[in-house]
């Protein structure tokens, strides 16, 4: 609405928004802040705030005490090669659905929707014995698939609902120029579809990043992520917020970061579309 | 190179036939024009010979070779598409290269191409930008030059020109009647704008529904149109249809005349009328004329500047060689 | 529109997305139902033989499952219930014009981004831990007695926790759809005389109305399989055990594979319900 509004108001709805969002932000800044805190100032009474000797000791400790790379390595393997792998797997079936629709199509796209809905502890013995029966416990390929399975319908829906937007005409002139369908997804769909794959991969690497159920139950040591290395914290000994801050920083800063750039696209990924 | 034929051609959509069985053949070097008002299948056609649909039955067969079901990709035609369907994500260079890649001629040969294909159209300087910097008219020229680079056996046209100006489709309709006449290549040319037919084409094939109206030369559709369809659709402004006792009169169910076949006098003629709204256009004058007792409306086109005006009571003279006699059944009586 | 080559060409590339997604579905769910007609107790002696519905049975009638369903309703209500009301109102002020509105929106939406297990460790520790916890300081700086959240409080904290986690997703999406309103129909409703509280209420509501549903549903489905934050705060303790996690204890702690089955069982159909509703707004759109 481009229409004056009178500066009184303005300032009324600036201060009221920058004070709510700062309100919902606070957890966040706070722990950030702990982190550079030593563990005495992090629980002192009353709290600091700002004034205090800033160290980066905490990330040191954390870093030496429990191998923290290898959880961030687990982690960037995980998400991002489920992502990947969902990815070529979805790019061929939402070309079918939004190029060469059915009647079924529909269908086939809100049954994949169901399988998301599917509540994985109902799942989660037989998975369990699988993962055991080939020896995918603790590895990092089993949750590579696992969480490559459970964001499949994301990807799919994500990646039809850009396709969509791109008209069939110019696929139709790749072929008449003679592409075949391999030169035709690869040369042409591909490079159109940029925008919408690169914000594909963008929420479903963070939504497996985050991903905090098959994570925590299918993996032990070796193939643990930050999710399981963050949750090991929930039995401390002693004095650790400075370090679970430190720890929790560096577990979501990265996230953080990709979130920010993804925040357009959040809606209609996670509503599949409904919402634009 | 690049006759196209096509043999008792069906295609439906689920129960619906668009296209009922359909014989046609377009011959080598011509340019020929599919014509019809929108939902005449003019379209479903041109894709059914590009193969990007499947028929439901028939055969097309391409310089003698059985055509039916190879893909498009190998049919060895180019597509000028209605949208340009230009690679947005391409400069025009590889826009333009694009099918000379896939067919994958060396680096050198397709440079040569693309370079002569833009001089003849005149894209030279234009060679580096994207389809998006590119105005309608540029990038209409890149669609073509992106057809002609492969050298096909037929080019393809669907309605090209109709998200063009007016001024700027009357230029490319010049551009593309004369690419035709220097590659003497096979066209197929489809649009619901019957001056670009009759304006382009070599041979006009009248659609309606699925069914072909008539095919003849523009000439031959204007002079002796084979039913009441084609003789309204070919010609602007419209013919004149009469019916009742002044079509009894020349013994037909209804009679035509076409507006320029009408001389106005001062005075009796024939057939006597109320000027109701005269569109003086300098080289040609229109008058739309009511209360003759014979049609409701009659238009009749006077070259040049004639000075009558809203109110004024004339006198209308048909030519009497050119009044079209119809039968019952709308067609052609001789 | 296409033709049979590229028709066959679509159902080869659709093929491995739906078969994959078929085994995923199906093998795992055909096994909870083999596993919920059985007595299965792994480290106690395993399988035992078929024994029908009793484990449906007994599952039903165990101790925990009613405490554990009202936990759930409450989890769900409760979190659906603060964020879709703060949603709609952070959404309406997101909206208004002032400074700093891309930062403002970057900071109400961070939550939504942070691991589950990390935010449910923040909350428990730096802010709930009844000792050290910012709000102990805050209650003993008025002169209050601490609280001990995660064990007097613990639905109430956990549906905090959960609410600052999921109130981004609400108030993003209601932005969005509040983005999208004609601002002519509000314009015109305020030619016609409609007074600021009338807008809200004719216009701007029932236009957020699909919207809310989806939220909703989407949050519905996965609140009702929220994990992580109780795993980490409370582990099922002090009444904040819910359906989940009541059937993952009695898979993975006390190994009742059959019975946690039965349950999984009673999940799966739950969420199809949800789901069912859900679907049919998603399917209306596609036809859009």
């Amino acid at each position: 609405m481009a229409r004056a509004v009178t500066t009184n108001r303005k300032v009324i709805n600036t201060a009221f928004a920058w004070g709510i969002g700062l309100l919902i932000f606070f957890p966040i800044l706070w722990t950030i802040l702990t982190s550079f805190k030593t563990e005495a100032t992090a629980i002192a009474d009353p709290p600091v705030f700002l004034f205090f000797d800033w160290t980066l000791e905490n990330y040191q400790v954390v870093q030496e005490r429990s191998n923290y790379a290898r959880f961030l390595w687990n982690s960037v393997i995980i998400a991002g090669g489920s992502t990947v792998l969902g990815i070529i797997i979805a790019i061929p079936a939402a070309w079918s659905m939004a190029f060469v629709p059915s009647r079924r199509t529909k269908d086939i796209l809100l049954w994949m929707l169901s399988t998301k809905m599917l509540p994985a502890v109902g799942v989660l013995y037989p998975i369990y014995l699988i993962f055991i029966e080939l020896g995918l416990l603790d590895t990092r390929i089993g949750l590579v698939i696992v969480l490559m399975l459970i964001n499949l319908p994301i990807i799919v829906w994500m990646l039809y609902t850009y396709f969509r937007e791109i008209p069939g005409e110019i696929l139709e002139a790749s072929r008449m120029d003679g592409a075949s369908l391999r030169d035709e997804i690869l040369y042409v769909l591909t490079p159109m579809a940029v925008p919408g794959i690169a914000s594909t991969l963008l929420l479903n690497f963070i939504l497996a990043w985050n991903e905090a159920f098959w994570t925590l139950n299918l993996t032990a040591a070796k193939a643990a992520p930050l999710t399981a290395f963050i949750a090991s914290y929930s039995s401390p000994e002693g004095l650790f917020y400075a370090k679970l801050s430190a720890a929790s920083t560096m577990a979501i800063a990265p996230i953080l970061i990709l979130g920010w750039f993804s925040q357009k696209q959040l809606v209609r990924g996670l509503t599949f579309g409904a919402v634009k | 190179m690049g006759q196209i034929k096509l043999e008792k051609v069906t295609k439906s959509f689920g129960d619906v036939e668009v296209i009922p069985p359909l014989d046609l053949t377009i011959g080598e070097g011509e340019f020929t024009v599919f014509v019809g008002p929108s939902g005449c299948g003019k379209s479903t056609l041109l894709r059914l010979i590009a193969g990007l649909e499947d028929i439901s039955s028939g055969q097309i067969t391409i310089d003698g070779q059985d055509a039916t079901n190879v893909p498009p990709a190998k049919r060895r035609l180019a597509m000028v598409f209605q949208s340009y369907a230009l690679y947005p994500h391409m400069s025009v260079r590889k826009n333009i290269a694009f099918p000379l890649r896939m067919a994958k001629l060396d680096q050198a040969e397709q440079d040569k191409r693309v370079e002569q294909a833009a001089s003849v159209l005149n894209l030279t300087d234009y060679l580096d930008r994207r389809p998006g910097q590119l105005s309608g008219g540029q990038r209409q020229r890149v669609a073509i030059g992106r057809a002609i680079v492969r050298e096909p056996a037929a080019f393809l046209f669907d309605e090209p020109l109709s998200n063009l100006d007016a001024a700027l489709r009357v230029g490319m309709r010049l551009e593309i009647s004369e690419l035709h006449k220097r590659l003497a290549t096979t066209m197929i040319y489809v649009t619901h704008d019957q001056v670009e037919a009759m304006t382009m084409a070599d041979k006009i094939v009248v659609l309606r529904a699925g069914h072909i109206e008539q095919v003849g030369s523009p000439l031959e559709l204007y002079r002796t149109p084979r039913n009441l369809f084609v003789a309204g659709f070919i010609g602007s402004p419209k013919m004149n249809h009469i019916d009742g006792a002044e079509a009894a009169k020349h013994s037909a169910k209804t009679i035509g005349v076409r507006p320029e076949h009408i001389d106005v006098v001062d005075g009796e003629g024939v057939w006597q009328g109320t000027v109701g709204v005269a569109e003086h256009l300098g080289s040609d004058t229109f008058f739309h004329i009511h209360g003759t007792g014979i049609a409701e409306t009659l238009t009749v086109r006077a070259t040049g500047e004639v000075d009558f005006r809203h109110g004024d009571r004339i006198g209308l003279v048909p030519r009497a060689d050119q009044i079209h006699r119809f039968d019952d059944q709308g067609l052609r009586m001789p | 529109m296409a033709t049979q080559h590229s028709r066959s060409a679509a159902r080869l590339m659709m093929g491995p997305a739906v078969v994959l997604l078929l085994g995923w579905m199906l093998v795992p769910l055909l096994m909870t139902l083999y596993f919920s007609f059985k007595s299965y107790l792994p480290l106690r002696g395993g399988d035992l033989g078929w024994i029908g519905f009793d484990n449906y049975v007994r599952f039903v009638t165990s101790s925990a499952f009613w405490p554990s369903v009202s936990a759930t309703l409450i989890i769900v209500g409760g979190v659906l219930l603060i964020t879709v009301v703060l949603g709609v109102l952070l959404a309406i002020l997101l909206d208004q014009p002032m400074w700093g509105q891309g930062i403002v929106r970057i900071l109400v939406i961070a939550p939504f981004f942070v691991m589950p297990t990390v935010s449910a460790l923040v909350w428990k520790n730096m802010f709930m831990d009844p000792v050290n916890g910012l709000f102990a300081h805050l209650w003993k700086f008025f002169g209050a007695q601490p609280v001990e959240w995660l064990s007097d409080a613990s639905l109430f904290s956990i549906v905090l926790i959960v609410s600052w986690q999921w109130l981004p997703f609400a108030t993003l999406i209601l932005l969005t759809a509040i983005q999208s309103l004609d601002s002519e129909q509000l314009e015109a409703a305020e030619m016609d005389g409609a007074p600021p509280p009338k807008r809200f209420v004719f216009i701007i509501l029932p236009h957020l109305g699909r919207a809310i549903t989806i939220v909703v549903l989407i949050q519905t489905i996965f609140l009702l399989s929220i994990f992580a934050e109780i795993f980490v705060t409370t582990g099922g303790a002090f009444g904040s055990r819910t359906l989940t996690y009541l059937i993952f204890q009695r898979v993975l702690e006390s190994q009742n594979v059959g019975l946690g089955s039965a349950g999984g069982v009673y999940a799966i159909i739950l969420a199809n319900i949800v789901a069912l509703f859900l679907m049919r707004i998603v399917g209306k759109n596609l036809d859009a």
